[in-house]
């Protein structure tokens, strides 16, 4: 599932760093050099889908930076009583257990986003970082990592589903959070200015073209090629 | 490391048992929360009809209730017009509380019809439009909305539609309100006084101002398209009988808008 595997050897160091070097790159490591979305190509469903806007993709970063941080925690407490035969189904429980619950905040107390996430909300449960980071980090580490490791790739995927939406919403809609850029470029500089929305961008394709161009600039900066 | 049968059993049913009582749990808690959102959205999408998007946006929860509250009546009516205070039961119906999905699964002539009248404040004879709820089946799931029709009960003076899974850019363009907008001052009834409802077109991007029953289209999305002229042409049908008391009754005061 992921490219990554676990290996970490626990030396006996008592009393580490709350933040230490070690712990910073569980963090650091998701955002560039092993991003789930650019590097590792995974969770690119939902990237395409709910990134029209950025308001919705938000919420959807918040969400699955939630769930990625309580399975990682919980598989963490848990590994060493998980029955190995059984524990892609655990983790799945687990998983959509927690993604049942975002849901049914979401329709209590934001009752709007619901309507428009609750079908993407339920993909996170099929998202494979989550999948990925508790077959390969979760289970094999401290309670403490794994809710590093979980925040820092989940905030991998937030920024990049963020970065797509803005440029996704800016060009298609002329909007950023829902306020108007083109109206108000249009506004302050006259009528020559007013700019047209580009309609591709609202749709899926816009978001393909959008990924593949960050993925381009980010491999060209990291010099990353796939083998 | 190979744990027993028995372990993996007995893990298994513990995880069940222990996921099982949180969602329950957490669904009792949010259980009334969640219905109250639920209902703030209903009454939303009934003003949504004669009310336009900005306007609602900008109300906050308890001004959208306290409005709806003023401004809003309901009754249900039968399929032959006839208004029903109770139902198959004795119970009292509330309009709000009728669960048009629920009633779509049964046969037109067993339905209850919910219908609101939008009415000035204080007054509930002085009808400024009649709305109607609709109902109906788009490409992937289930698509309803809310017609608002004027006093002259031909003439939409505004429509609100939602869907449960529309692809999003294409179908689900239904809840945008410039597409929302193209049904304004369109007519669901013709000249001689038969039924047409209102048609979107295949195709989009051609001006049918000058046809009060055709609206354009949405590109890439003919069949969420196809579902809502269904949907409408349905239930404006079963709630024919109902407008034609108040066609004869309001005649005086078509003549007046005219």
């Amino acid at each position: 599932m992921s490219t990554e595997t676990a290996q970490t050897t626990e030396v006996k160091q008592p009393a580490e760093a709350l933040l230490s070097k070690r712990r910073k790159k569980f963090i650091t490591d998701p955002l560039v050099d092993n991003n789930p979305i650019t590097i590792q190509v995974l969770g690119i469903c939902s990237a395409l889908a709910v990134t029209t806007q950025m308001q919705p993709t938000l919420v959807m970063a918040i969400s699955v930076i939630f769930v990625m941080v309580m399975a990682n925690l919980t598989i963490s407490l848990l590994r060493n009583t998980i029955p190995s035969r059984v524990r892609i189904i655990v983790q799945l429980a687990v998983v959509a257990t927690l993604v049942t619950l975002v849901n049914e905040i979401l329709k209590a107390f934001a009752f709007d986003m619901y309507k428009e996430l609750s079908v993407f909300i339920g993909l996170i449960i099929t998202n494979c970082i989550v999948m990925g980071r508790l077959e390969a980090f979760a289970l094999g580490n401290k309670p403490y990592d794994s809710i590093l490791d979980g925040f820092g790739s989940a905030l991998g995927y937030s920024w990049i589903i963020l970065a797509v939406a803005f440029f996704r919403e800016l060009l298609g809609s002329g909007s950023v959070f829902g306020v108007p850029v083109y109206e108000t470029v249009s506004g302050i500089f006259g009528e020559e200015f007013s700019l047209a929305t580009n309609g591709l961008m609202v749709s899926p394709v816009g978001a393909f073209i959008i990924l593949g161009l960050i993925i381009w600039v980010q491999r060209t900066k990291t010099g990353y090629v796939e083998h | 490391m190979q744990q027993s049968n028995a372990y993996i059993i007995t893990f298994s049913v513990i995880l069940t048992v222990v996921l099982g009582l949180l969602l329950s749990g957490t669904s009792q808690i949010l259980g009334p929360i969640q219905k109250k959102a639920v209902e703030l959205d209903t009454k939303k999408q009934i003003l949504g009809a004669v009310l336009d998007a900005e306007t609602i946006s900008k109300m906050s929860s308890e001004e959208v209730l306290e409005y709806y509250g003023k401004r809003i009546s309901s009754k249900v009516v039968d399929i032959n017009g006839q208004e029903i205070e109770k139902d198959s039961d004795g119970n009292p119906i509330v309009a709000e509380n009728v669960d048009i999905g629920k009633n779509y699964k049964k046969s037109p002539e067993n339905r209850e019809y919910p219908l609101f009248i939008f009415h000035e404040e204080g007054d509930e004879d002085s009808v400024e439009s009649f709305i109607i709820p609709v109902y109906g089946s788009g490409l992937w799931d289930n698509i309803w909305g809310y017609v608002a029709l004027q006093t002259d009960v031909i003439t939409i003076k505004g429509v609100t539609f939602g869907h449960a899974a529309e692809t999003p850019g294409l179908g689900a363009r239904i809840t945008a309100g410039n597409v929302q907008a193209r049904y304004d001052g369109k007519k669901i009834f013709d000249d001689a006084g038969e039924l047409v409802s209102v048609a979107m077109q295949k195709g989009e991007g051609k001006d049918y101002s000058g046809d009060p029953h055709k609206v354009d289209g949405l590109s890439g999305a003919t069949i969420t398209a196809n579902g809502v002229n269904d949907m409408l042409k349905n239930y404006l049908s079963h709630y024919k009988e109902y407008l034609k008391t108040k066609k004869s009754t309001g005649n005086s005061e078509v003549a007046s808008i005219n």
